[in-house]
């Protein structure tokens, strides 16, 4: 029995009678990049009831980078001695001279890896070599890159570092609820990868101080369904809960043994987000112990003054204040071939996301843009 | 880039292992689940398992989204209202 298939039809009828019940719009935002991409994929946009919308918010890492962030990491892999490895997501990000592809493509010595251990065993090979790893992400990612440097301490590496711009989730949902010009957000679709690490008890506080209702989710279509009709069933019943919809991984309290591992190799300080300027105690650094294996130190690296490309909205896009179709930009000048915003690079961009499955596709079908939003928006 | 797949462990040697995945065998460091056993389904990101998956809350969770759906589906027309009071107190639990 095809056990995803069957309930996701009975999921959608429900969601259509609760949201039936709201006589007003709603909108919940989808944290993580990963939901973002998966709803789009399977077409949640298209069969939602007209008052339910879903928006994208701060939850691709390589969208929530800094612009100033990415100029640095550009500038570290195009230097000589250095073999910067990155995950492959941040390889097209442009900066203000280029991206890291087109580094590579003028001679840099940069490395896509899969793992951040990847690059601990390249620094062991090449010892002749500095070697960088680009550590970018959520409290999904960060474990990996302390484990990396816990394995050079270990290894007595003393050609290995870490460029660190890892952020965390929950100060950027807060600074969102917090900001004067917040978007209109009903309910949370909280990150499910994220809260393996953290735990799902970690949202109380979003539920608690801002009357928000947060799910936790996995990525599947009919769980991707069944945690919007657990949103819309709570605004239709009045009610404010955190529930946890993906308990086969995300238990209250997450992996105690990742919290241990960031607790012991970062510690918390301010970091500047794209969209959302600098975030109080959002971003991961290490800690003095380990102030070896910063890049940004032994590189001696200046601090890079911030900027957005000109006339990119991928700010107000992971905000939730704005749809790609409405930047200037989108599918004109910033395609996924040639992208100038990051959300548009990423797999797990907004910006791909709807250039690849949103409706501005109907254009070539005769449908005015006008008409094609109105699809989506109540 | 917090993407994460299932994948079962079949065979490890202290905190390295390999994972099943679809039929590829890949390598997995397994620090951050250090009690995982063969045959263990774990999540896996970035080379590393995050968290050994459930599958009897798995298949709790796919009941469970049953019994919603069943619930709204059974209600006659308008009582919406009462759908939603019969399915909170069953995800209440659930927390």
């Amino acid at each position: 029995m095809n056990i995803a298939a069957r309930p996701s039809e009975e999921l959608l009828r429900a969601l259509h009678a609760f949201a039936a019940d709201i006589n007003r719009s709603i909108a919940f935002m989808e944290v993580c990049g990963t939901h973002t991409t998966s709803a789009f994929r399977c077409g949640l946009h298209s069969v939602m009831p007209k008052n339910v919308r879903l928006i994208s918010g701060p939850g691709c890492p390589v969208c929530v980078t800094a612009q100033a962030d990415i100029d640095e990491l550009i500038d570290l892999g195009s230097r000589r001695e250095i073999t910067l490895c990155t995950y492959g997501d941040m390889l097209r990000v442009p900066g203000k001279h280029g991206s890291l592809e087109k580094a590579r493509g003028d001679g840099a010595n940069i490395e896509v890896v899969y793992s951040s251990l990847d690059a601990v065993r390249m620094a062991q090979t090449h010892p002749d070599r500095q070697v960088v790893f680009a550590a970018v992400g959520f409290e999904t990612t960060a474990p990996a890159t302390a484990a990396a440097i816990c394995a050079a301490q270990e290894l007595g590496l003393d050609n290995f570092t870490v460029l660190a711009s890892h952020k965390l989730i929950l100060p950027a949902m807060r600074a969102l609820l917090s900001a004067a010009d917040r978007p209109k957000i009903d309910g949370f679709l909280c990150p499910g990868h994220v809260s393996v690490i953290i735990g799902s008890d970690a949202y109380r506080c979003i539920v608690e101080e801002f009357n928000t209702p947060c799910v936790i989710g996995g990525f599947e279509p009919g769980l991707l369904l069944s945690s919007l009709l657990c949103l819309t069933e709570m605004i239709a019943a009045g009610r404010v809960a955190l529930v946890n919809q993906y308990p086969q991984a995300v238990r209250p309290t997450g992996n105690a043994h990742a919290q241990a591992l960031l607790q012991k190799v970062f510690e918390t300080g301010n970091a500047r987000w794209r969209g959302l300027g600098l975030i109080p105690q959002s971003g991961l650094f290490l800690r003095q112990d380990y102030a070896r294996f910063n890049a940004a130190q032994r590189f001696n690296l200046k601090p890079v003054e911030d900027h957005e490309p000109a006339g990119c909205i991928c700010g107000r896009v992971i905000s939730g204040l704005a749809l790609p179709p409405e930047c200037k930009l989108f599918g004109r000048a910033c395609t996924p071939v040639q992208p100038i915003g990051p959300c548009m690079v990423s797999s797990e961009g907004t910006c791909a996301a709807w250039f690849k499955y949103g409706p501005h596709r109907a254009k070539s079908h005769g449908v005015a843009p006008a008409q094609q939003l109105q699809e989506v928006l109540p | 880039m917090c993407l994460a797949v299932p994948a079962k462990l079949i065979t490890h040697n202290g905190l390295e292992g390999v994972v099943d995945l679809h039929g590829n065998h890949l390598p997995v460091n397994i620090m951050l689940t250090p009690d995982a056993q063969t045959g263990d389904w774990l999540l896996i990101h970035a080379g590393f398992a995050i968290e050994k998956l459930d599958p009897k809350q798995a298949g709790e969770t796919w009941a469970l989204l049953r019994d919603v759906a069943q619930a709204a589906a059974d209600l006659p027309a308008g009582s919406q209202a009462d759908a939603s009071a019969h399915s909170s107190t069953d995800k209440g639990d659930r927390r």
